[in-house]
């Protein structure tokens, strides 16, 4: 790792104006992603902004829906009572990231910001109809991803929390990259009420995305058999040598059956 | 005796590890160490044009800059050669330690830099600009014999093109047969992955005009005899390797690569110690890769469905430089197997090994055995399909009888002795074969594939009797060496050539002494891996620590006790001849006289009362053992396995395996050594593959990529034993450690391919992936709808 | 530089490093407890695993930095040659290790598995063991020394 500063500020303004002190300064989360890059040398920021002080990994109820801290990590998730009462799909989806000790340390916050396309959360984020708060504004899930490792966020730009929409009803089946773990497929099932949500990870060559058909064909009839019709196209699908653009697609539709339950 | 041969005795040598003091190299600090770094190529083949190093030498903390114009010592050498099928000699070129004049595989190393820290170090080699003329990367081993030339003045990129058996005899077998079963298989690119990074730290020291070596190796004193012999043409006294506590070998860990050599080189012209540790990535490009071999094979049947010949046509990628045993792997390890535990009267096996712009490759557990095995065991299956024979009953028709022992093979090995059936009647009454169709059934209800597989394997291990791996091309000893040193309290040092990297030898080791000396297992210390402490002695692989290191320190005992006799018989003033020794007690037929182990041990060392006239003082003695022959273990594992048909997913339900690996020293240590055998034989069948892209880009090169078995990717094991020791060592042991991984991979694919012959599915290569088990399923139903 | 100080297994340890020291880097290198190992690039194969606070982590993907104020345990931490952790018992006497590389941090793994879970089943296990790869075992018998750990722990 090329030498860096390490700054531990105690609020979100004081992690804006350290960030802003730097010339290439890089907010640092859970670090499951940055640190690795780092110890790689495919980085060299000049100084690294731990934002775990900031008093940003808070769970709460708020009647329609669940906001999370950005810096909550994945194993609070996972086990919040609040969460798992509320959109247990979504504590299910806690449950699965990496390994048990990527989720005692990653976070919600760095997960989204960093919008891998093989992560987990960006499909709760979309499916759910989230709203992401940031220091400065409130991003729709629908306007948040924005491309394979981008987002809506601006430089000096950071999450506080997520608002997810509390669903009817919701389901996350994921097929793991059998060497990374991390998604090779990973579909969000979303339902409220008669409008159903599809947000399908780790397939898109655009990152996260959302499957209209399926979509539409489970909005009138909310069963795996009403999905054996549906014919999942796969252009603009991932293909590298673990998976072809045509088995991913086959495993969307197959993930998302299991997960219309 | 509870702690002697046979017993399951705890493990010695774990507290240490347990309790994180474990001293692997990488642990080992010396002061003013500095560290090293290596330049790697980042292109598969490429021409040197020029490489400046200035700026880098310049940069903070750099100690010394160095390119392959700056050593002045030999590479690599091979350490087994073959002679080609016109009689001239296997092409060996040369392997400089940093790069001269060209690159041969993306991670060969073009310069080192050392620095005062590891960062900077890592800095200043982002500063050494070499200038490279790229040239058309060599990947594929079916063309590589026309791809660009990647050696000077080789033909064909070939290293050599070797025989073995009766042409003549095996195509009259095959155009005489009833049916001949043709397959061609690929044995998949593995990279070893033994949890620790090979790591050197070297030292040189002035006054001595000598160098310490710790590193991470499975055979301290070949390491030494290459660097001092072959390298630095320099005395072996001048150089001291030390093999501490090392995590893990399976092959990798044999070699001598470029970065220890490198190291040690330049730990004199700068008179200071240096360390390197590879880090993973590293490890993925340059710890040698073991396996990729692509076989054509032709078996002949007659009307009984009896074998009457094999051909067996293979490739061998050995990639840019050629290892030390790289020859060895796809001829000698593995022609000479392709009879597995079969009688087939004629084989003859065609060998053609190729350079391409890759890792080189060596052996990695297993070495030619699993790769023989894997052929025989598919197309042994594809032939019960074909004439539509269970595939048990099959491999039983053609087993060689119990009673052909001594069995002399068409392809030079001569097997001591064996009986097959038995290990395959038990392995299938543990895994309850003949009730597997009901299971089959039930499955199917669930939407499930369920299929079962067999694997009937034989290995050569105990490498090797000299004389014949002399014979064979061989440039070293097969021997073992060993010192049995009685102290005069009647505790035991042991030292071997042998080296442990999670074997246990301190424990089975210590059960031989305990076994033959009536001493506890802890009054006796194994000392191993550092070539000033321990006789010469050629190290560990090949499943020969206990069948060769093993009967080492049996002979040197038997030295022991025959010393021991004729002092007691001082003592106990009688013949030596009537004394007898049993349970640590040294007793005189017809009397009740006695004498303990621990007096003898003490008279021999205070001589007040001992026959100094006829005897020397001390109990202490060393031999060496060449084996007679190799020895053979073998045996039967079965797979059952389940196929999820709309995700390709095959999940292993049951795995029995079988083996009779001769006399077992400590069933426990031999149940981990299956265990990991088969888990690493199901990474190559399921997950593990080194894939490279056209450019010679490994795309594997972390686990992001490269798919390592996990705990929630394997069973639980169920293993069993049958017995017919070795009849030509005195332990009447075979060896384990290869084994599983030996067995495993045919039995896996098998067991898929039985799953999915409902569909009409023959044929599912290595790694079986979920999306190739799913695309065989599809084109399967694309064929039937047409 | 700066000086970083950190609590591990009860000691202080404050050292003059540069704030890109990794965690792993800081235990092996200046506490000199080179029971925690390092096997990976990509904080996948969890030879480096410690506890922080009782939670277990990849010391390679984490800054030495971070972890100030907190609590570190190590292997050499939880249990001794002559009074080994029931865990560490339970590894030697169902031969859960073989070149003893991974198991430290396998064992640290295995601690906070079972004070999650005491009755964790196999499949619990082996799920839970993701995160720490051996390449010597095959798994079977350290997920027999997990259970019989599990036990001896008062699961």
């Amino acid at each position: 790792m090329y030498s860096t500063k390490y700054m531990k500020p105690n609020s979100t303004s004081e992690a804006l104006d350290a960030i802003n002190s730097l010339g290439e300064g890089k907010f640092l989360a859970g670090g499951m992603t940055l640190i690795p890059t780092l110890k790689q040398r495919l980085a060299n920021p000049d100084g690294l902004v731990d934002i775990s002080g900031c008093d940003l990994d808070s769970i709460a109820d708020e009647g329609e829906t669940i906001k999370i801290g950005a810096m909550s990590r994945h194993v609070s998730v996972a086990e919040s009572a609040v969460v798992k009462k509320a959109i247990p799909a979504l504590a299910k989806l806690a449950e699965g990231i990496g390994d048990r000790q990527v989720r005692n340390r990653g976070t919600l916050g760095g997960s989204v910001a960093n919008n891998d396309p093989s992560a987990c959360y960006p499909s709760a984020v979309l499916a759910l109809k989230a709203n992401v708060h940031t220091n400065s504004r409130s991003i729709a899930a629908d306007d948040f991803f924005t491309g394979m490792f981008e987002t809506a966020l601006e430089e000096d730009e950071i999450i506080e929390s997520i608002s997810f929409l509390k669903p009817t009803k919701a389901n996350y089946v994921k097929f793991p990259n059998p060497a990374s773990r991390y998604a090779m497929v990973g579909v969000f099932v979303a339902q409220f009420g008669d409008e159903v949500r599809v947000a399908v990870t780790g397939a898109g060559e655009g990152g996260v995305f959302r499957h209209q058909e399926m979509e539409s064909v489970l909005s009138s009839n909310f069963s795996a058999d009403s999905l054996s019709s549906v014919n999942i196209v796969s252009d603009g699908l991932i293909s590298d040598l673990h998976a072809s653009a045509e088995y991913r697609a086959n495993l969307i539709k197959e993930m998302t059956k299991r997960a219309v339950v | 005796m509870s702690e002697g041969i046979g017993a399951s005795v705890q493990r010695k040598e774990d507290k240490k590890f347990l309790t994180g003091k474990g001293r692997y190299t990488d642990d080992i600090n010396r002061a003013g160490q500095v560290y090293a770094h290596f330049v790697r190529s980042d292109i598969a083949h490429a021409n040197i044009k020029s490489i400046n190093t200035k700026v880098a030498a310049e940069a903070s903390g750099v100690v010394a800059v160095y390119t392959g114009e700056d050593i002045d010592v030999g590479g690599p050498i091979c350490g087994w050669v073959v002679p080609n099928r016109d009689g001239s000699a296997t092409h060996e070129p040369p392997h400089p330690l940093l790069a001269k004049g060209k690159v041969r595989f993306v991670g060969d190393a073009v310069a080192v830099v050392i620095a005062e820290s590891l960062q900077e170090a890592k800095s200043a080699s982002e500063l050494v600009e070499v200038d490279y003329d790229e040239l058309p990367a060599v990947v594929n081993l079916e063309t590589a014999s026309s791809g660009a030339e990647i050696h000077e003045g080789m033909a064909e990129n070939r290293y050599f093109d070797w025989e073995l058996g009766d042409e003549e005899a095996t195509d009259n077998a095959l155009n005489s047969a009833s049916r001949v079963v043709k397959l061609t298989v690929r044995n998949n690119r593995l990279v070893p992955n033994p949890m620790e990074p090979r790591s050197a730290l070297a030292e040189y020291d002035e006054l001595n005009d000598s160098y310490t070596l710790y590193t991470t190796s499975q055979s301290p004193h070949l390491t030494r005899l290459v660097l001092a012999a072959f390298m630095f043409q320099i005395p072996e006294s001048k150089i001291r390797v030390v093999a501490p506590d090392v995590g893990g070998g399976f092959g990798a860990k044999i070699y001598v690569y470029v970065e220890e050599a490198v190291c040690t080189w330049a730990s004199k012209k700068i008179k200071r110690p240096i360390k390197w540790t590879a880090d993973r990535t590293q490890a993925f490009l340059t710890d040698a890769h073991g396996r990729d071999h692509i076989n054509n094979i032709q078996l002949a049947l007659d009307s009984n469905n009896k074998i009457t010949g094999l051909r067996v046509d293979t490739l061998a990628n050995l990639g840019g430089y050629l290892s030390a045993f790289a020859v060895a792997v796809p001829t000698y390890l593995h022609g000479t197997l392709l009879s597995g535990l079969y009688d087939i009267p004629a084989i003859y096996t065609n060998v053609k090994g190729y350079a391409t712009t890759t890792t080189p490759v060596d052996a990695y557990r297993g070495a030619g055995r699993p790769e023989a095995t894997y052929l025989l065991e598919r197309v042994m299956d594809q032939a019960a399909r074909e004439v539509g024979m269970d595939q048990a009953e099959f491999r039983r028709l053609n087993f060689i009888p119990k009673d052909a022992f001594p069995y002399q093979t068409a392809v030079a090995l001569q097997y001591d002795i064996g009986d097959y059936e038995p290990a395959l009647d038990k392995a299938m009454e543990m895994i309850d074969y003949k009730n597997f169709e009901n299971r089959r059934s039930e499955a199917s209800k669930r939407g499930k594939y369920r299929g079962i597989g067999v694997s009937s394997y034989i290995e050569a291990c105990g490498i090797a009797p000299s004389a014949v791996a002399g014979a064979l091309g061989g440039r070293v000893g097969g021997w073992e060496s060993a010192s049995v040193r009685v102290d005069p309290t009647g505790t035991i040092t042991v030292t071997t050539g042998a080296h442990s990297h999670g074997q246990g030898h301190a424990t089975t080791f210590a059960q031989i002494v305990t076994e033959r000396l009536g001493v506890p297992n802890s009054s006796v210390e194994l000392v191993h891996g550092d070539s000033d402490r321990s006789p010469f002695g050629m190290g560990t692989y090949g499943s020969r620590s206990l069948a060769v290191g093993g009967v080492a320190i049996s002979k040197a005992i038997d030295k022991i006790v025959e010393k021991s006799k004729k002092i007691a018989a001082h003592l106990m003033e009688a013949s030596a001849d009537d004394v007898e020794f049993k349970d640590g007690k040294f007793t005189v037929a017809g009397t009740d006289k006695e004498t303990a182990f621990g007096d003898v041990a003490l008279a021999a060392y205070v001589p007040h009362n001992y026959p100094l006239e006829t005897l020397e003082p001390g109990l202490e003695e060393t031999a060496f053992y060449d084996p007679m022959n190799f020895t053979y273990p073998a045996g039967t594992h079965i797979a059952e396995v389940e196929v999820d048909p709309a995700t390709g997913v095959v999940e292993i339900v049951d795995w029995a395996a079988c083996d009779d690996f001769g006399n077992l020293i400590n069933p426990m240590i031999v149940e981990g050594q299956v265990h990991g055998g088969i888990a690493q034989g199901i990474g190559q069948a399921l997950l593990e593959n080194a894939h490279y892209d056209e450019n010679g880009q490994l795309l594997t090169a972390s686990y992001m990529d490269y798919c390592m078995p996990r705990a929630d990717d394997l069973p639980s094991f169920k293993v069993g034993y049958t017995n017919t020791p070795c009849t030509h060592n005195d332990l009447g042991v075979k060896g384990c450690g290869e084994a599983g991984a030996i067995a495993s991979p045919p039995a896996l694919i098998n067991a898929i391919i039985n799953a999915l012959s409902p569909l009409g599915v023959t044929d599912m290569s290595m790694p079986a992936t979920p999306q190739k088990v799913w695309k065989a399923i599809q084109d399967s139903q694309s064929v039937a709808a047409e | 530089m700066g000086e970083i100080s950190l609590n591990i297994n009860g000691k202080v340890e404050k050292h003059d490093v540069g704030d890109n020291t990794l965690l792993v880097d800081f235990i092996r290198e200046n506490a000199g407890l080179t029971g925690t190992h390092v096997g990976c690039d990509t904080s996948q194969c969890g030879a480096c695993v410690v506890h922080i606070d009782g939670v277990s982590v990849k010391a390679c993907t984490m800054l030495a930095a971070q972890a100030q104020g907190s609590e570190i345990t190590t292997i050499e931490g939880i249990g001794t040659s002559d009074a080994l952790h029931p865990m560490q018992e339970a590894f030697k006497e169902n031969h859960g290790l073989q070149c003893g590389f991974c198991t430290p941090g396998m064992v640290m793994s295995a601690i906070e598995l079972v004070s999650k879970n005491k009755n964790a089943s196999e499949k619990d296990i082996r799920d839970g063991l993701e995160g720490n790869i051996c390449r010597c075992t095959g798994y079977h018998n350290i997920v027999k020394s997990v259970k019989a750990g599990a036990e001896k722990m008062g699961g």
